[in-house]
C-alpha cells in the first residue's frame, strides 16, 4: 500500500469521541497520502472531522473523550500511532508542526513571543547554547516580518495578524517536513488573510515543507493548493488535484459545494445551496453518509457505503454513481 | 508602577476611616461604663465622674472619634483600660507571634494545596481527583477549633509527642509548639487552596495555547509548569492572599485553643474584659494588615500577568499604539 514517495500516509484512521450521549463517529476509515513539498487542501463543513484528522496525525486528539479506534499514520516510514510518547514528542514541533485556528488565543499570554519561539527551538536542539537559541528564534521572527526587537513583547501587544505570524514562526522554527494548518486565516479579516496565506505559501516553498491546509474556503484552496480532499461526515468523499475537483467535480456533495460559491463573471440568478444538515455523528446512516441530502439518491446508496473509486490516476471519489459509470466504461 | 502603588495606598485611607468609625461606633453602643471597668465596683460616684471626664466620655461621640483619629495618626492608640499599658506597644509585642503562626499556616496550606490541586485538575474525575475533592470539602467545612481540639487530643494528650499549649522557647521548642496550631490553620486554608488551584487549572487546561504548547513537542512537565500554572496563578494568589490576610489579623479560635500569645488571643481577652481601646486598636491593626496584604497581592498580579502591568505603565501603551499592524 505504501508509496515510497509519500512522506505521510494515513490508512483507515478511525477516531471516535466517547461521550455520555453516545459515541461520536468523528473520523471513519480515512485514508490519505501526501508527497514532499505538496499542499493538500482539506475542505469540509464545520463538524466534518477536519480538525480531528489533523490532531489525529499528531496524536493530539483530547483524550478522554477521543479514542483512536483503528488505522495507521505512516510518517517517514514509521507508524506514529505505535510510537512511544517521548518519540512522538520529538516529532511534534520538529518534523510535523501545527498552526491552530485562532491566533488570539493560541499564544501563551504570560510569555514573551521570543520565549515562545525559543521554547520550540530548545526542545528539539538540546545541545544548542542559549545565545544560539535566541539568535535562531530572532531569525524566525524576522523571517515572518516582525522586527527581532519585538521578541521581548507579550502577545497582547500584537495584532491578530501579527500573532498568527508569530505562530507561523513557532511552527516553522525547526524546519518541519509537514505543516498542518488548521484554518489559519479564518479568524483574521480578509486583507490580513491574504497576507498571511501568501506568507505561509512563500515560506513553505522556500523550506520545501508539505502542507495540509484545512479550510472551508474553496477560494483559498484554489489559490494555494496542489490537491484537494473533500470531507463529509468523517470521510473523504472526493480527492483529486485542482482540475479534478474544480473542473470535473463528481460527488454530488462536491458539486453542491461549488454550486454555492457566488461568481463574479457568470450570470446566475440564485445560488444553489445544499439542502439539509450534516447527519448527527452519533447516529450516522449505514450507507452513504450524504444519501439523506443527495438529489440523486437511490436505494443502493442507503444500503452500503461505497468504496473509493479511481476515476483517474489522481482523482478518486466515494459515490455509487461514479462507481457505476466507471464499471460501464 | 510606582504611581499605581501610591494610588493603592491612598485608597487605603477611606477604607481605614470606615473601619475605625464603624468599630468606634459599635464599641460606644456596648453597655457598661468604662470608668467602672477601670476603677472597679467600689469606686465612688465622684471618682467615676472624674474618670469619665479624664477619658473624655462626657464629650459627644464625633468629638471623641476625631480626638481618637488625631491620636491614631500620631501612632497613639491610647492606653489599655486593663493594665494602662499603651495599646500600640501591646499590639506590636504580639504581632511577631501571630506572624510566625500565619506564615507557617500558609506554608502548610501551599505545600498541601497547590500540588494536590494541580494533580486533581490534570486527572479530573479520576479516583484521585474525587478523593481530594471530598477531603477538601471536609477541610473547608470543618471548623478550625474542632480540628484543633482533635489534633491536640491525639498528638498532645494521647501520644504526648507535641506540646498543646503556648509558644516554645528556642528554635526546636518553637518549631515543636508550632506544629499543631500551624496544621490546624493550614489544613483549613489548604482546602480552599486545593479547590482554587483545581478550578483555575481546569480553566487553563482547555485553552488553545496549551494545544500550541503540546504541538511544540515539549514535555508535559514543562507544559504544566510554564504554560498552565503560570496562567492559573492569579486566582490562586488571590485566594492565598485573602487567607494570609485573615491569618495575619490573628486566628482567634486557634490561638485561644493552643494558648498562642498572639493578636487573636489578645483580642479575645480584651473583648471579654471590655477593654475598648485594646479592641479598637487590634481591629484597626487587623484592617491595616488585611489591606496591606491585598495591596501586595495586587502588586503581584502585575508581575504575574504582563497585561495587567501594561495598564499601569504608559511606555508600553504608547508603544502599542505606535505599532498597529
Amino acid at each position: 500500500m505504501q508509496n515510497p514517495d509519500d512522506i505521510l500516509s494515513i490508512e483507515d484512521l478511525t477516531i471516535h469521541y466517547e461521550t455520555d450521549e453516545g459515541s461520536v463517529h468523528a473520523l471513519n476509515e480515512v485514508s490519505l497520502a501526501m508527497k514532499r513539498g505538496e499542499t493538500l487542501g482539506l475542505v469540509g463543513e464545520t463538524g466534518a472531522g477536519k480538525t480531528t484528522l489533523a490532531r489525529g496525525i499528531l496524536r493530539l486528539v483530547p483524550s478522554p473523550p477521543g479514542v483512536i479506534k483503528q488505522g495507521s499514520v505512516f510518517f517517514e516510514g514509521q507508524d506514529l500511532l505505535s510510537l512511544s510518547e517521548s518519540k512522538m514528542r520529538s516529532i511534534r514541533g520538529s518534523r510535523i508542526s501545527m498552526i491552530f485556528q485562532d491566533p488570539m488565543t493560541s499564544l501563551n499570554p504570560v510569555m514573551t513571543v521570543g520565549e515562545q519561539i525559543q521554547e520550540v527551538v530548545e526542545a528539539h536542539n538540546r545541545d544548542l547554547r542559549q545565545d544560539e537559541i535566541i539568535r535562531q528564534a530572532n531569525a524566525m521572527l524576522e523571517m515572518v516580518g516582525i522586527p527581532a526587537e519585538r521578541s521581548h513583547e507579550y502577545p497582547h501587544q500584537f495584532s491578530g495578524g501579527m500573532k498568527q505570524r508569530v505562530i507561523i514562526a513557532i511552527a516553522l522554527a525547526c524546519n518541519p517536513v509537514l505543516l498542518i494548518a488548521d484554518e489559519p486565516t479564518t479568524a483574521l479579516d480578509v486583507t490580513i488573510q491574504a497576507q498571511v496565506l501568501d506568507m505561509i505559501t512563500a515560506l513553505k516553498k522556500r523550506l520545501n515543507t508539505a502542507m495540509l491546509l484545512i479550510t472551508h474556503d474553496l477560494g483559498v484552496v484554489a489559490q494555494n493548493c496542489d490537491r484537494v480532499a473533500i470531507m463529509y461526515a468523517g470521510q473523504i468523499i472526493e480527492l483529486g488535484n485542482l482540475d479534478d475537483i474544480f473542473k470535473r467535480p463528481t460527488h454530488p456533495y462536491t458539486r453542491g459545494l461549488l454550486g454555492s460559491i457566488p461568481s463574479l463573471t457568470k450570470d446566475v440568478k440564485r445560488l444553489s445551496p445544499i439542502k439539509g444538515l450534516m447527519p448527527d455523528p452519533t447516529d450516522l446512516p449505514p450507507g452513504c453518509k450524504f444519501a439523506p441530502r443527495c438529489r440523486f439518491v437511490t436505494e443502493a446508496c442507503e444500503r452500503a457505503m461505497p468504496e473509493p473509486t479511481h476515476l483517474s490516476e489522481t482523482h478518486q471519489v466515494r459515490c455509487i454513481l461514479a462507481e457505476a459509470e466507471v464499471r460501464n466504461g | 508602577m510606582g504611581k499605581y502603588i501610591i494610588r493603592r495606598l491612598i485608597m487605603m485611607i477611606p477604607v481605614l476611616l470606615g473601619v475605625t468609625f464603624i468599630v468606634f461606633f459599635i464599641m460606644s453602643l456596648t453597655p457598661g461604663d468604662p470608668a467602672a471597668i477601670i476603677l472597679g465596683d467600689q469606686a465612688s460616684a465622684e471618682a467615676l465622674e472624674m474618670k469619665r471626664i479624664e477619658l473624655g466620655l462626657d464629650k459627644p461621640l464625633l468629638v471623641r472619634y476625631a480626638t481618637y483619629m488625631g491620636n491614631l495618626f500620631q501612632g497613639d492608640l491610647g492606653l489599655s483600660y486593663r493594665n494602662q499599658i499603651p495599646v500600640a506597644s501591646q499590639v506590636w509585642d504580639k504581632f511577631p507571634n501571630t506572624a510566625i503562626l500565619a506564615i507557617s499556616g500558609i506554608l502548610v496550606a501551599l505545600i498541601i494545596g497547590i500540588p494536590i490541586g494541580i494533580l486533581s485538575a490534570k486527572k479530573q474525575y479520576t479516583v484521585m481527583d474525587n478523593t481530594s475533592m471530598v477531603f477538601s470539602l471536609v477541610g473547608v467545612s470543618m471548623p478550625n477549633f474542632w480540628l484543633g481540639l482533635l489534633l491536640s487530643l491525639l498528638f498532645a494528650l494521647k501520644l504526648g509527642w507535641l506540646p498543646s499549649q503556648g509558644m516554645g522557647r528556642g528554635f526546636i521548642g518553637l518549631l515543636r509548639s508550632l506544629v499543631l496550631p500551624a496544621l490546624t490553620l493550614g489544613t483549613g486554608a489548604a482546602a480552599t487552596v486545593v479547590r482554587m488551584t483545581r478550578s483555575s487549572m481546569l480553566e487553563v487546561i482547555r485553552q488553545d495555547y496549551i494545544s500550541t504548547a503540546r504541538a511544540k513537542g515539549i514535555t508535559e512537565k514543562q507544559i504544566t509548569k510554564k504554560h498552565m500554572l503560570k496562567n492559573a496563578l492569579i486566582p490562586i494568589v488571590t485566594a492565598v492572599g485573602l487567607q494570609f490576610g485573615l491569618l495575619l489579623g490573628g486566628a482567634m479560635l486557634t490561638e485561644t485553643i493552643f494558648s498562642w500569645p498572639g493578636l487573636g488571643r489578645l483580642m479575645v481577652d480584651s473583648i471579654t474584659s471590655k477593654d475598648i481601646p485594646m479592641v479598637l486598636g487590634s481591629v484597626i491593626f487587623m484592617a491595616v494588615m488585611f489591606s496591606f496584604v491585598n495591596l501586595l497581592v495586587d502588586i503581584l498580579y502585575a508581575f504575574l500577568d504582563p497585561r495587567i502591568k501594561s495598564q499601569y505603565s504608559k511606555k508600553v501603551v504608547r508603544r502599542r499604539r505606535g505599532v498597529v499592524v
